[in-house]
């Protein structure tokens, strides 16, 4: 089931036509409206007038999280306080929070790209939906749940936090679906195992899961425990929040509403653009937004886009899995790397434990990357040559992968942290120097 | 005659000899023979102990990686040639010795082996050296 067939499924001419109609729209409002931008643009010279289609938006300035924060609180709105009607917020976890503020258009806006997420999804007004995302400043409860409501399913708005009151709701409401975070999805399987009920017990058939990254392996055990199909949902509170993109039955990257958000790839370090099927780093222009609209948001979240016909019948680009963030982006040897990146070659080679560190270092004006890991207790050998058999093999894996290559150690048992954080991966000496 | 050999992973850094060492004699466990393979950065130390289980358990709430092998291990002659002699027969046989390492003590010699094909190497030793098995 599709939505809005007209605007998921529009010819790649007419969706370019009408990006590139909203950019002009957008940009002669924020230049009018909000002197952070104005200023931004007569440093580059740039007028309204200079943006006409969607590729004019190469010129113009990027946003950053940081810029959110130096125009703390609502430096960055464009509307009127008249004209807001709803305010979120996304926690900061250093310095200030990030104050979001939505008109009226704004809502209906988020409402239509949520409802499309969740019609993507299977959803349909004969569906009872738990919303388990915390509702509040954070998006994600209001932002499922006005969208679930749209559809014309019933909502029941669980939010967060009440485990067994959940569980017995799921029970006795028969309730189909629910849009809650994958590790929350994990913790309920885990609590109504610990209450002795089964999936048999419950009526879930559909999921909704997002705001933290997953992986296809969360997917698989979800959908297993569950008993239902699990789907993506993203959106960041910056740009609108929840249904910025969603995935479609085929569960092969989230289709992004591009007619309300125009997505871009960047390289995080030389800020250029790059081609489909590239990874880069995430960024997003809110084209038809008026409270709070952004040019070019820097997302920091790490993926690339698809820009092939969706077997769903969808055309609208497509962004892949979330492989990180661009914070965790190491330059070595001129070449971007990526710690996921190293993490998904171990993770895919039985013989080593899913942990690993990286050790950056220069020496005589050379970078160095190491990177350390243990071998698993069933693939020890007792000869030497297998181990270094081994070893190749990964610095073979990771030569191809990072283009770089990397000095593989293989360490004892127990000897690296398990990961909590990504920057406990990481060691970069030299910075130290 | 085959016995179980104990082969420790460690990473080349000070004190992990020295720590294998220490969590076997403070279980009581003599090392009877033990030798050392090495890369730059890691390292096997393989060990004949006399209480193999004991030795593995202790070795592995230590937190080392620990494997079994099957090894031979001949007793010989301590005098020059005895080896030898040993060795050229197992050669005509196209027997290979993966690595092997030897302790003497007195008169007698200990030499554990580790050859491409233990089966074979067994039967030869029994057929043409019964008396070191
Ligand atoms: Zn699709």
């Amino acid at each position: 089931m599709i939505w809005n067939k007209s605007k998921e499924c529009m010819s790649r001419d007419e969706m370019t036509d009408l990006q590139g109609k909203r950019l002009h729209k957008l940009v002669e409002l924020v230049y009018h409206n909000v002197p952070f931008y104005r200023e931004k643009m007569q440093a580059l010279d740039l007028n309204p007038e200079d943006i006409q289609n969607i590729e004019d938006i190469k010129k113009l300035p990027f946003t950053t999280k940081q810029d959110l924060r130096d125009n703390y609180p609502i430096g960055l709105q464009a509307a009127n306080q008249s004209e807001i009607v709803r305010v979120h917020a996304s926690s900061g976890t250093t310095g200030n929070p990030t104050i979001v503020g939505y008109t009226r258009r704004d809502l209906e806006i988020w409402k239509e790209c949520s409802a499309r997420a969740f019609t993507a999804y299977g959803v349909t007004r004969d569906d009872v939906f738990s919303v388990g995302y915390g509702y509040g400043l954070f998006t994600g409860g209001l932002g499922a749940h006005y969208g679930v409501e749209y559809v014309g399913a019933t909502v029941i708005p669980t939010s967060t936090g009440n485990t067994d009151k959940h569980l017995r709701l799921l029970r006795d409401l028969k309730i189909t679906g629910i849009a809650c975070t994958p590790s929350y999805a994990l913790y309920l399987a885990e609590a109504m195992e610990r209450n002795g009920m089964s999936r048999e017990d419950i009526s879930l058939r559909v999921g909704a899961f997002g705001a933290e990254p997953w992986t296809e392996n969360m997917r698989e055990e979800i959908e297993a425990r569950l008993g239902l199909q699990a789907y993506n949902l993203y959106g960041l509170s910056e740009i609108i929040g929840p249904g910025v993109s969603y995935e479609c039955q085929c569960k092969n990257g989230s289709h992004i509403s591009e007619d309300h958000f125009y997505p871009e790839i960047i390289d995080p370090d030389t800020l250029e653009s790059l081609p489909y099927g590239t990874t880069g780093e995430l960024v997003f222009t809110t084209l038809t937004k008026t409270g709070m609209p952004l040019l070019r948001y820097r997302t920091k979240d790490l993926t690339s886009l698809i820009n092939e016909p969706c077997e769903c019948g969808r055309t609208n680009v497509r962004m892949t899995r979330i492989i990180g963030r661009s914070d965790d982006m190491l330059i070595i040897r001129g070449i971007n790397v990526f710690p996921s990146q190293v993490e998904s070659v171990i993770l895919d080679m039985p013989e080593f434990e899913p942990r690993y560190m990286l050790v950056i270092d220069r020496i005589n004006n050379l970078d160095t990357l190491q990177v350390q890991v243990e071998v698993r207790k069933d693939y020890f050998s007792d000869e030497l040559g297998a181990m270094l058999q081994l070893r190749k093999r990964l610095a073979d894996k990771l030569k191809s992968v990072l283009s770089i290559s990397a000095d593989v150690r293989l360490m004892e048992p127990n000897s690296i942290p398990r990961s909590e954080g990504k920057s406990v991966r990481v060691i970069d000496k030299r910075q130290l120097k | 005659m085959t016995i179980k050999q104990i082969s420790v992973f460690l990473e080349n850094k000070s004190g992990r000899l020295n720590e294998v060492a220490r969590v076997l004699a403070s279980n009581g466990i003599n090392m009877r023979a033990f030798c050392i393979a090495e890369t730059t950065d890691f390292g096997l130390m393989r060990l004949i102990v006399e209480e193999v289980d004991k030795a593995v358990q202790a070795l592995r709430d230590a937190g080392f990686a620990v494997i079994l092998t099957d090894v031979i291990a001949i007793h010989c002659q301590n005098q020059p040639g005895a080896l030898s002699k040993i060795l050229e027969s197992l050669a005509q046989e196209q027997i290979f010795i993966e690595y092997m390492y030897a302790f003497a003590q007195s008169e007698r010699a200990d030499v554990i082996i580790n050859p491409n094909d233990r089966e074979k190497c067994l039967r030869l030793l029994q057929e043409k050296h019964p008396d070191i098995l």
